[in-house]
């Protein structure tokens, strides 16, 4: 009898433990892009309204990263602000004062690059999201997709983001893509092929007022 | 060679071949008529058997659900009962302690009233004594003549003066007498009125006896009812059980409502305890510890309350001896108060995070702080009420009591009247698997019309083979 009182209670314990060890992580990472290159640095204001909206958004325990696509992006010189919030609500507000100010300070100094490098600064969002170990994991590149590299850099390189959601935000036209709009379309394909064929999700907003679309999974 | 052609034997049109496999069916089937319509009839009645036998198997059961339901409100209510009757006695023995337990002190209290209203009496009623005899021999001599005799007169005078003086005297004695008596008699009222308000008092405690006693016996007759097991008794507690359920399903849910706004109350300082990004299962750690401490707290009421014998839920609880209950009592108490406390605490953290938040939303939305809202009041009003949800929650326990008692009786109902719809439900079956046999043999006699018809000519001959089936029920 008391054989099988222990056994029944082992059985109890097996299945609260397995029941409870529940090893996803519910934590969001975000790691937004921000093309710097030409005429598209005047679009940044609209990036910090963007901002911003996440910064409200995010809760205690997600991560955030802001980094700016240049010349070469995969880098962690790029990266503007990163942060992972606390789980107290108090800490994780206090750290969304400052990532804050350390956007508005980049946007206000942020300076045009030559060059356009969005396949690294995605390798670099993909390193970063993975090493925070987030449940969901979200890029945002706030571009117009159009790739400019440097002689030299080599780019071709198949993503590996299983699991990441790659959202493309207020994808302007081009002189060109008014000229043929089937450029702007191909665009748009050529970075959904490469995102879905890493095992990506990819989506595209381009109307900046439904921004609570942003994170849906 | 086509499976179709297989059947087509006479050469020339189909329409020859199906005829005469028409004709061949049909007379195949009225030769196994007898046995099809026994088949087709078995099976109909195997349907109705086996259906019944279901609808009565539900009947049964629903009987023995009924009896033991019946037996269930009966105890309750026995129990119930037993328990005013008790509390009724133990009135009683409270007046008859407070008020009859001084009886010695009443009775000699009215006993010493009534002699001093004796003696009071008494006293008032003794006669004025008489005027003296020697008034008379005086008045005899006062009657004698003077005659002009100076002495004589002298005399007569000096009577006189006497005569008055002893009159005045004794009309004083007389007054001071009458004076006397009413004197007793005014005191004689006092005496009077305490001797009535005393019998009074205890004209009141002996009516509120007799009411109590009234009382009693109207239970105590409800009582013996319910040992009888009497279908009034019963209809009557069933009702009161059913009225019990709907009330108390509704206080509970008021107070479900008073437990989610105190869950929303704690559950985001909790996260600034506990952290708000970690997750039990899929659910985040400071809500499970925020519905914790109410679970605890409502626990907490139950045991509180149980130890004050308000419920009955743990007989153990109710059972301890008074010195461990009491303990019992202010260990719960005490636990409640503290976590009202820490609730309180976590309001005014609530209110702080909040405003921070909206703080920090605000300076994201437009780049500037708030405007500073310097009222106290919502913090005051989120502190009390964090500190008063914790002890409201307590009396959870009185309707929590009466909905588990009362849905004992009201899920027994609802069982038994699932389980007479379903006996109905099978005995419908039953019926329709039996015309169905019936349905069945008819559309067999329908597809042997013309044998039947001819069979019929013959019979009008004197030959009929009728087949008909006695139905065989299943008596098990």
């Amino acid at each position: 009898m008391r054989i099988i009182a222990c056994l029944s209670l082992l059985v109890c314990l097996a299945a609260i433990t397995t029941g409870c060890a529940d090893t996803t992580s519910h934590a969001k990472g975000v790691y937004m892009l921000l093309d710097t290159s030409g005429t598209y640095r005047h679009e940044l204001t609209k990036a910090q309204s963007i901002i911003n909206y996440l910064l409200g958004t995010l809760q205690p325990g997600d991560s955030f990263g802001v980094a700016r696509i240049d010349t070469g992006s995969f880098s962690e010189k790029d990266i503007i602000a990163k942060m992972n919030f606390d789980g107290r609500p108090s800490v994780a507000n206090s750290q969304k004062r400052e990532f804050k100010d350390k956007i508005d300070q980049f946007i206000t100094t942020a300076k045009g690059s030559p060059y356009t490098d969005i396949t690294g600064g995605i390798l670099q969002a993909v390193e970063y999201l993975n090493e925070t170990g987030a449940g969901e994991k979200y890029i945002l590149i706030f571009s117009d997709l159009e790739e400019d590299l440097v002689k030299g850099y080599v780019r071709d390189i198949p993503f590996q983001m299983e699991g990441v959601q790659v959202v493309a935000l207020n994808v302007t036209k081009l002189r060109t893509d008014n000229i043929d709009p089937r450029e702007y379309m191909e665009r748009l394909d050529f970075w959904k092929q490469r995102v879905e064929d890493g095992g990506g999700e990819w989506r595209v907003i381009n109307d900046l007022e439904r921004l609570d679309n942003i994170l849906a999974s | 060679m086509q499976f179709a052609e297989l059947f087509i034997f006479i050469p020339g049109p189909p329409i020859l071949s199906i005829f005469v496999w028409v004709g061949l069916i049909v007379g195949l089937l009225y030769f196994a008529r007898e046995p099809a319509h026994r088949a087709l009839h078995s099976f109909g009645w195997t349907i109705y058997n086996a259906f019944r036998m279901s609808a009565r198997s539900v009947l049964l059961a629903e009987k023995r659900l009924a009896a033991r339901n019946k037996e269930v409100l009966l105890e309750a209510s026995r129990d119930s009962l037993e328990r005013i009757i008790d509390r009724e006695f133990h009135r009683v023995d409270a007046v008859v302690k407070r008020d009859l337990s001084g009886y010695p002190t009443l009775q000699r209290s009215l006993t010493d009233q009534i002699a001093q209203i004796d003696e009071d009496y008494r006293q008032s009623s003794e006669p004025s004594p008489p005027p003296p005899t020697w008034v008379n021999a005086v008045e005899a001599v006062a009657k004698i003549p003077a005659n002009g005799d100076p002495t004589v007169v002298q005399v007569l005078d000096k009577i006189k003066v006497i005569i008055n003086d002893q009159y005045k005297n004794t009309m004083a004695d007389y007054r001071k007498s009458v004076s006397d008596r009413h004197a007793y008699l005014k005191r004689m009222i006092q005496y009077w009125r305490k001797m009535t308000d005393t019998l009074e008092e205890v004209g009141k405690t002996i009516t509120g006896l007799h009411e109590r006693s009234t009382i009693i016996d109207r239970h105590m007759a409800e009582y013996e009812e319910i040992r009888a097991g009497s279908d009034k008794s019963e209809r009557m507690y069933r009702s009161s059980a059913m009225t019990q359920f709907v009330i108390a399903g509704f206080v509970l849910l008021i107070a479900v409502g008073g437990a989610i706004i105190n869950f929303n109350l704690i559950a985001l300082p909790m996260s600034e305890m506990v952290g708000g990004g970690s997750y039990i299962g899929s659910f985040k750690t400071a809500n499970v510890a925020a519905l914790v401490i109410i679970l605890v707290e409502v626990a907490m009421g139950l045991y509180l309350m149980e130890s004050l014998r308000i419920t009955r839920l743990f007989p153990v609880i109710g059972s301890m001896d008074d010195r461990m209950r009491i303990k019992m009592v202010w260990i719960t108490f005490t636990i409640l108060l503290i976590l009202a406390s820490v609730e309180s605490a976590l309001a005014f953290m609530r209110d702080a995070i909040a405003a921070d938040l909206h703080a920090l939303r605000q300076s994201l939305v437009d780049g500037q702080g708030p405007e500073a809202v310097n009222s106290w009041i919502p913090t005051v009003g989120q502190m009390a009420l964090g500190f008063i949800l914790p002890f409201a929650l307590t009396f959870v326990a009185i309707p929590l009591e009466s909905f588990i008692q009362s849905s004992r009786t009201v899920l027994g109902t609802v069982v038994c009247a699932c389980l007479r719809a379903l006996a109905f439900f099978l005995h419908l079956l039953a019926n329709l698997g039996r015309n169905f046999g019936n349905l069945m043999v008819h559309l067999y006699d329908l597809m042997i019309v013309p044998p039947l018809w001819i069979e019929k000519l013959f019979s009008a001959r004197g030959e009929t083979p009728e087949i008909e089936m006695e139905p065989q029920e299943d008596t098990t």
